[in-house]
């Protein structure tokens, strides 16, 4: 069993002012293995973060399947499970990062961290020594880490976001353009990142508009754009660049 | 995993008025939004169902006049309701309609399992106690007897609240608004209640206060547990609060759904012109 199958999935966002049904994707299929990293590529405007959000049910899905072994539950569809079921496996197994920083405001850096794993049922004292590890282990600089992210750069920003979510050592992990306007050298500190989790085990869905970035690191990639699966070398045939 | 709901609402209704024959079939749709124009009863609540689950943030929001205050009276008893089923999930009053008890019984339920913190204070506080006195008589209510207990109970309290020790024994009339609201706060939870009402209690409120009693509360889902209702029109202090949560227009629910999905990918045509509204 795969660990999550995406079969005839369809979007579409209906706006009601509008007047308007605005098809957002269809016949979306693709699967992966435990510990595999599948990189969705594709124009901007394509739908690759409504994949990724429908499959946090961050969007609501319209048509299809999205089977997902879970740990707490077996096999489950994601597009049909209960909310508090998907509050369950947002805590414990899935995780979401994206370029944006979406967190509460007035808490610092350290004691975002150190909420996820709280959340989890962590003690505080692992948990604020987790946090501390996570946070040096994704190089955000000591100093900052009592202070409020609303200042930090874009790529101190994303690496909070990795930490926050990683700390939770999620099974899948989401990836949202997380290198999106950032510099080479923070997009090579990402792309350590990432390896250092592929190594860990997390399976990862990564949605990405930079070819090159994804070279070696997607084992395979799925194109908006021919709806097909590419493997190893073929990664990146048809891509927008 | 199965879990219980702690509060299941079933097909709570609430009227202002005797209805008429125009409006008397509910299912037909001659109100104008809630309200009938031949006799001029208001529907305030129509068959709202709704579970809230051990240690959530389940917000509602809607604007003002969609049932959402009266829904939150019937739960707390405030006042009575046409018909439906609420069942609160403890030893003792599994399966019973909590809405069909003795209204002493009801008075029993807010003592011990029901905290309420509304949205003026006034309803709240007794205005001229002093502050410890108006959490002494909540403690009071809940069976408590020991003045000493009492006094260092209501002082812990307050200094979750950071009212400072000095003003502990002032009467709430002459505190800020900000400073009442954690008053109240700090009395709906003198007697542990494992479910919390928060009824537009940042409404008024300048932004740093309302930080404030945001944070707070956000505290007190995080260490204390408690199962909570959040009743907001402000959609920034339900995406901050709420795990799940509830859209009410004209009395009835119209969506519901993970707190980022309403708000992102909203189905209805009044949440969605709810959240495009948002600056």
């Amino acid at each position: 069993m795969a660990m999550l199958e995406i079969a005839g999935f369809e979007k579409r966002f209906t706006i009601h002012h509008l007047n308007k049904v605005m098809p957002a994707i269809k016949d979306i299929h693709f699967s992966l293995e435990t510990g595999e990293f599948i990189g969705i590529v594709g124009k901007s405007g394509s739908g690759k973060s409504t994949i990724l959000k429908s499959i946090y049910r961050t969007y609501l899905p319209d048509h299809g399947k999205m089977m997902y072994d879970s740990s707490a539950f077996g096999v489950v569809d994601l597009a049909h499970i209960t909310e508090r079921q998907m509050l369950h496996l947002r805590k414990y197994e899935i995780g979401y990062v994206s370029q944006f920083l979406n967190v509460m405001p007035r808490t610092t850096c350290r004691q975002l961290v150190t909420n996820a794993l709280l959340e989890m049922g962590s003690t505080e004292d692992v948990a604020g020594e987790e946090a501390e590890k996570a946070l040096a282990h994704f190089e955000i600089d000591p100093k900052l880490w009592d202070s409020y992210p609303n200042t930090f750069s874009g790529g101190e920003k994303l690496r909070l976001n990795i930490a926050m979510a990683t700390v939770k050592q999620p099974r899948l992990l989401l990836l949202d353009e997380p290198t999106a306007s950032l510099d080479q050298q923070s997009k090579m500190k990402v792309r350590e990142i990432i390896e250092k989790l592929k190594l860990n085990g997390t399976t990862l869905v990564g949605i990405f508009h930079d070819i090159e970035f994804m070279e070696g690191l997607c084992d395979k990639v799925y194109d908006m754009q021919t709806r097909k699966m590419a493997v190893g070398e073929k990664v990146g045939v048809g891509a927008e660049s | 995993m199965h879990e219980e709901p702690i509060l299941k609402v079933r097909n709570l209704r609430k009227q202002f008025g005797s209805g008429c024959s125009h409006c008397a079939n509910l299912d037909s749709n001659r109100l104008e939004k809630n309200y009938c124009t031949v006799c001029g009863t208001v529907y305030a609540v129509r068959d709202v169902s709704l579970d809230l689950y051990p240690g959530e943030i389940l917000g509602i929001v809607g604007e003002s006049g969609s049932g959402k205050s009266t829904l939150m009276q019937c739960l707390y008893f405030d006042t009575d309701v046409a018909s439906g089923e609420a069942y609160i999930q403890t030893p003792a009053l599994t399966g019973t309609n909590v809405f069909e008890l003795s209204s002493q019984q009801k008075r029993s339920i807010r003592n011990h399992d029901y905290g309420m913190v509304y949205q003026n204070p006034v309803h709240g506080l007794k205005m001229n106690f002093s502050s410890v006195g108006n959490i002494a008589e909540k403690l009071i209510a809940a069976g408590n007897r020991n003045v000493g207990e009492m006094e260092a109970t209501s002082k812990r309290l307050l200094g979750n609240v950071h009212i400072p020790l000095h003003r502990m024994k002032e009467e709430p009339r002459n505190f800020s608004g900000g400073m009442q609201q954690r008053v109240q706060i700090a009395k709906a939870l003198s007697n542990n209640p494992p479910i919390l009402f928060l009824d537009e209690v940042t409404t008024g409120l300048d932004l740093s206060v309302q930080a404030n009693v945001l944070d707070l509360i956000k505290k007190i889902q995080r260490e204390l547990g408690i199962s909570m209702i959040v009743v907001s029109h402000d959609l920034a202090v339900i995406r901050m609060l709420a795990d799940r949560t509830i859209v009410m227009l004209n009395g009835e629910i119209i969506e519901q759904g993970l707190t980022d999905q309403v708000l992102e990918d909203p189905q209805h045509a009044y949440t969605q012109q709810l959240v495009y509204s948002l600056l």
